[in-house]
């Protein structure tokens, strides 16, 4: 009773390993820190595999997009890194928080 | 991260063990931390001890350089006991509130599907269903109220020994003076006892059985995200 239903087929985390089990190239990005609005806490993740999919969140899906494309570069190199995403910048066409806020999310390859 | 080290972490997280996995951001070394075998002597042990309670993740400093602290505790739940009219609007509350509620009660002209529908009902006697199929733990809340003392009694007293977050036990003042001397009876100490809510929810003036259940449930909340100091978890000398 109860236990199974606590990881559901959405949890982030279970899929992580189900994929790389499945042979498949696996990112995981982490909220790190978090300052003023943000919309995700610290230690939310993200998993994305080798060919984009991804499951889970690492914001409002305001900078998933960014987090994806750098995650294929950890899962091809190996080598970790953090990423820090501010205020959304219009002028300079830059991926953003429209809520204002500033996160920084840690990508690491499952190895 | 290492493979290994996830597969041990979702292993945790389904047995509903309380983890916390620290990185080291810059050379990405790590190591799990569970909480029920935390060492004394861990380097970070006060830190860990506070990051369980507040379920927070976080960066913090070190002598050692900067961690990283991803917590993993349990998704909260709710276990009552009794079927009664109250629990009728308690389990949908409950659920709605995002708890994973499971109501216990032997007397099946009460837990019949037709009174609770979707909510997880278990016609059996409280002491056949915890531990054997379901084990309480810090991170759920018993909801006491047939106020029976032949049903609510046990229960009440393995929530107090596996330290649930919560205890509440419906019943008059007189009905819960009467449970306070079975506890006492029984061997409880008086700092164990004091933790049963009692009489049970919020002060919010609740009159109706559907009143009652959100003054329980927010009651529940408060527990949960505000720790008040007299409903602290206290899991060790629960017995003189």
């Amino acid at each position: 009773m109860g236990n199974a239903s606590d990881l559901t087929d959405r949890d982030v985390l279970g899929i992580a390993e189900s994929w790389r089990k499945a042979g498949r190239g696996v990112a995981i990005a982490t909220v790190m820190e978090t300052w003023g609005s943000a919309p995700r806490p610290a230690g939310s993740h993200l998993a994305i595999d080798e060919t984009g999919h991804f499951e889970g969140s690492v914001s409002g899906g305001c900078v998933e997009g960014a987090v994806v494309e750098e995650a294929l570069d950890v899962i091809a190199s190996g080598k970790a890194r953090v990423m820090e995403f501010g205020v959304a910048d219009e002028t300079a066409w830059r991926v953003g928080l429209s809520c204002g806020g500033r996160i920084s999310v840690l990508v690491e390859r499952l190895d | 991260m290492d493979l290994a080290l996830l597969t041990e972490l979702n292993e945790a997280r389904l047995a509903r063990q309380a983890t916390i996995r620290v990185t080291d951001p810059n050379d990405g070394s790590e190591r799990l931390v569970r909480e029920a075998t935390l060492r004394s002597d861990d380097p970070l042990h006060d830190e860990l001890v506070a990051r369980f309670r507040s379920a927070k993740s976080g960066l913090i400093d070190t002598p050692d350089g900067k961690r990283f602290l991803t917590v993993y505790v349990p998704p909260p739940r709710i276990v009552v006991i009794g079927a009664v009219h109250i629990t009728q609007s308690l389990g949908p509350v409950a659920a709605i509130a995002g708890f994973d509620v499971t109501i216990i009660d032997p007397r099946t002209a009460f837990a019949s599907e037709e009174r609770f529908g979707e909510v997880k009902l278990v016609a059996k006697w409280p002491e056949d269903v915890i531990p054997a199929e379901l084990a309480l733990d810090p991170y759920t809340a018993l909801i006491a109220v047939t106020h029976d003392p032949k049903i609510d009694d046990y229960p009440l007293k393995a929530a107090l020994d596996a330290g649930c977050f919560y205890v509440g036990a419906l019943g008059s003042r007189k009905t819960h003076a009467a449970r306070v001397e079975r506890l006492k009876t029984a061997g409880a100490r008086a700092e164990a006892i004091a933790r049963v809510a009692a009489p049970i929810g919020l002060t919010i003036g609740a009159q109706s059985p559907a009143e009652i259940a959100v003054a329980i449930v927010a009651q529940v909340i408060e527990a949960l995200r505000l720790r008040p100091a007299h409903l602290a978890p206290m899991p060790a000398d629960v017995w003189a």
